[in-house]
């Protein structure tokens, strides 16, 4: 019995974290396993902390991740992987985009963004990859596109046909973006 | 074909294959995709329409019912208590086409100012209710409801909760087929006047025996036997983190009818097994049925009343393990959720909180108006109180307040029942001041068309709501109309209409900014030259607006070039 995997996409509303756990599902889903991907919507689109969860395996019964059980965390948001960094099973991998992006607090001068929060997870002995997803989106033709370059990064460990990933791209991202999604997704593939 | 769908997207798909031919809804997190899914489909085979507020979406729904036709409405949790009139009396008149409604109630409040478990709705008004626990359940027990609705003659309730509308799993699609009945008149079944329906309730009470003997022997609910060391009786997502938490170490009855509940089958169940425990979120439903029948679980004296529950602490109470799990020592700053860059309703609540009034608040996305650093709320209850608490306010004030309170509500919240409380302001006549905030969307559920904007479910031209006539017909004489993007002019008709000596209605007309339609100008940016380090521009609690090196810094990814910002700057250096 294949063993249950647990994914989350964690970020900021906005960012398009949903339509990356389309694509993952989606993926998932084609490589024959039994897929679960819970969201939270509502206040997503206003800025708040937002998280996606995606398990897989041969039978998911609960939808939902929990402290110590993500096998993977890819955060769009550097204080967002600080924020998550609980969920991480030990001996998981946790991937983040450099962007920052202040919360409130911060703004209003109340709360400092904290500082080298990547250096600060490494040593707790975590296996943290950090790329700047912005910029190779901007490169891509769209500030938008980070949740795209962040899945063409993670293809690159998941291990499933690059067939897959495309054939997940059209099913799931609109005709009209398609072809910047599609850069985006080669440049996070080469990161 | 089979695949991955939202909870709420299979009920959508099982409306489909169960031959529904007519959906009215009101926007409610986390139903509201159900409705929206189900405008995606051939509106000559399934019709969808947003309705003004859930009781006229429910009564809509059962007019189709009682015309022949296979009917549907769906609501969040709190909706169901405005709908609650029409569905307790549909409940004795019973139906002629299938009549679902369905509910989605949100454990752990992600967007709903509480967390009511709709189940004793379904106790309340003696109907069916059923409860699936993933999508494909979503799509199979909405089909049934249909069946279960046409057999006993009685609405019948489809429960959700946020996990289970908002989480995706497999689903598999088969074809449509259509159900049609005759209309006919039939006074004793339809017309509820006491001579009606006294022996009507008899008949709901024989329907209630006969549903929970067909709970019985329903699939609806199902055991599965692994251990007899532990049995779990449980619920809908519930059911998915007891599986996880304790795999097949324990066996369990799950019910997918949570209403009528099962004796004997509970009975058999509890017999097989030495410990005996109930999982259910929210209310201790399920356990005070069985202690009622003579059984004796553990339940909320372990499992708390409030929020979502998990496999992990369901683990950690019944097992009592732990997960390791590591964190940094730094404090994380919380990102709470906050009004767009651009956002209409910024000026709105800046103007207010520089006024210093009180705030009667509404349900919608400028109840963020609460959060720092524009604080400018001081109360929340429900759809439409903000108009008619302020009136109760003021005339427990005895006029005091009249100049230095309002009640803010949007434009959808007015149409679903602010319009009511302001008719009671006209006619119980207090000077109160409300301002409806129209941002020409549904907005805090994901952008709906509403009765006042024009455009119906399918984005095809309707009528439009004249809010301002519509306030003059109330009988409010002092009726404005202001671009809150403006703060000086903002500030002077509030102004105005607080002092008046008459009840006033300010309508702060600017579209959402999150529309498509609306055209952004380029980012401003900060002349850092000019810029003085005041900080005026943090007043208005722009996420795109930070300090950066000492200077005020906007972001360009964020800016959609609203210009609020360049208005609070006394040096000129916010620039085009």
């Amino acid at each position: 019995m294949a063993e249950t995997k647990a994914i989350m996409l964690v970020g900021v509303g906005g960012q398009g974290t949903l339509l990356a756990s389309r694509i993952l599902g989606n993926v998932l889903l084609s490589a024959g396993y039994d897929v679960k991907v819970s969201e939270v919507h509502g206040m997503s689109q206003r800025g708040g902390s937002v998280v996606t969860y995606i398990k897989y395996g041969d039978k998911i019964f609960s939808p939902v991740i929990e402290k110590g059980e993500a096998d993977i965390i890819i955060s769009f948001e550097e204080l967002e992987a600080a924020r998550w960094l609980p969920y991480l099973k030990k001996g998981g991998k946790m991937i983040t985009n450099t962007q920052q992006i202040n919360p409130m607090p911060v703004i209003m001068g109340v709360q400092q963004y904290p500082d080298d929060l990547i250096g600060k997870i490494r040593a707790k002995g975590v296996d943290i990859t950090a790329i700047d997803a912005l910029a190779l989106a901007e490169q891509a033709g769209s500030s938008r596109a980070v949740n795209v370059v962040l899945m063409g990064l993670i293809s690159k460990t998941a291990g499933f046909p690059e067939e897959a990933w495309q054939n997940a791209l059209d099913a799931c991202v609109p005709k009209k973006a398609i072809d910047i999604n599609k850069k985006a997704f080669e440049l996070g593939r080469g990161a | 074909m089979a695949g991955l769908m939202l909870g709420n997207q299979a009920v959508a798909r099982g409306l489909y294959e169960a031959g529904v031919e007519f959906v009215s809804s009101y926007p409610g997190t986390p139903s509201t995709e159900i409705t929206e899914f189900a405008s995606t489909y051939d509106r000559n085979e399934m019709y969808s329409e947003w309705a003004p507020n859930e009781k006229v979406a429910c009564e809509a729904a059962i007019g189709a019912s009682f015309a022949g036709i296979r009917s549907f409405c769906a609501m969040k949790h709190v909706g169901l208590n405005v709908a609650a009139d029409p569905l307790y009396t549909a409940s004795y008149t019973g139906v002629n086409g299938g009549f679902v409604l369905a509910v989605a109630d949100d454990q752990g409040m992600h967007s709903s100012q509480n967390e009511q478990d709709s189940r004793n709705h379904a106790i309340g008004a003696k109907v069916p209710m059923l409860e699936p626990a993933d999508s494909g359940e979503c799509k199979e027990f909405t089909k049934l409801a249909y069946e279960i609705s046409e057999q006993f003659d009685t609405p019948v309730i489809l429960r959700l909760s946020t996990r289970v509308a908002h989480s995706q799993s497999v689903v598999e699609l088969e074809d449509r087929k259509t159900v049609r009945y005759e209309y006919k008149k039939d006074p004793h079944k339809n017309i509820m006047t006491p001579a009606n329906a006294k022996p009507k309730h008899v008949i709901v009470e024989e329907r209630t025996k006969k549903l929970r003997e067909y709970a019985e022997t329903s699939p609806l609910n199902r055991v599965e036997m692994f251990s007899d060391e532990i049995g779990v009786i449980t619920n809908g997502a519930a059911y998915q983190y007891a599986r996880e938490a304790l795999g097949e170490n324990a066996s369990y009855l799950k019910l997918g009818m949570v209403n009528p509940l099962p004796v004997k089958l509970i009975k058999d169940f509890a017999a097989k097994v030495k410990k005996l425990y109930v999982v259910e979120e929210l209310d201790d439903v399920i356990e005070t049925h069985c202690r009622k029948i003579g059984l004796d679980p553990i339940g909320k004296e372990l499992f708390t009343f409030i929020g979502e529950y998990s496999q992990t602490y369901l683990r950690e109470k019944i097992l009592g393990e732990k997960n390791e799990f590591v964190q940094l020592e730094d404090v994380i700053p919380v990102r709470p959720p906050v009004m767009c860059a651009g956002c209409p309703h910024r000026g709105v609540f800046y103007t207010l909180k520089k006024l210093g009034v009180m705030v009667s608040g509404d349900i919608g996305c400028y109840t963020l108006g609460s959060a720092a650093p524009l604080d400018a709320m001081d109360t929340t209850v429900c759809m439409g109180a903000s108009v008619s608490g302020l009136h109760g306010f003021n005339r427990a004030m005895r006029g005091e307040y009249e100049g230095k309170a309002v009640a803010v509500i949007g434009d959808s919240t007015f149409i679903h029942s602010g319009i009511t409380g302001l008719i009671n302001i006209a006619y119980n006549r207090t000077n109160s001041t409300v301002l409806v905030l129209d941002n020409s969307i549904t907005g805090m559920t994901g952008h709906q068309n509403n009765p006042a904007n024009g455009k119906n479910i399918y984005g095809d031209p309707a009528a439009a709501v004249d809010l301002e006539a519509l306030c003059h017909a109330v009988g409010i004489d002092n009726v404005t109309v202001v671009d809150p993007g403006d703060l000086a002019e903002t500030e002077r008709v509030i102004k105005a209409a607080l002092a008046a000596e008459e009840p006033a209605v300010v309508i702060c007309r600017r579209p959402c900014a999150l529309l498509k339609t609306v055209k952004h100008k380029p980012p401003f940016r900060v002349n850092t030259d000019k810029c003085k380090s005041c900080k005026a521009c943090m007043k208005i609690g722009c996420p795109a607006i930070s300090m950066t090196d000492g200077k005020a810094h906007i972001d360009n990814t964020l800016c959609v070039g609203c210009g609020l910002c360049s208005q609070m700057c006394r040096f000129g250096a916010i620039e085009e």
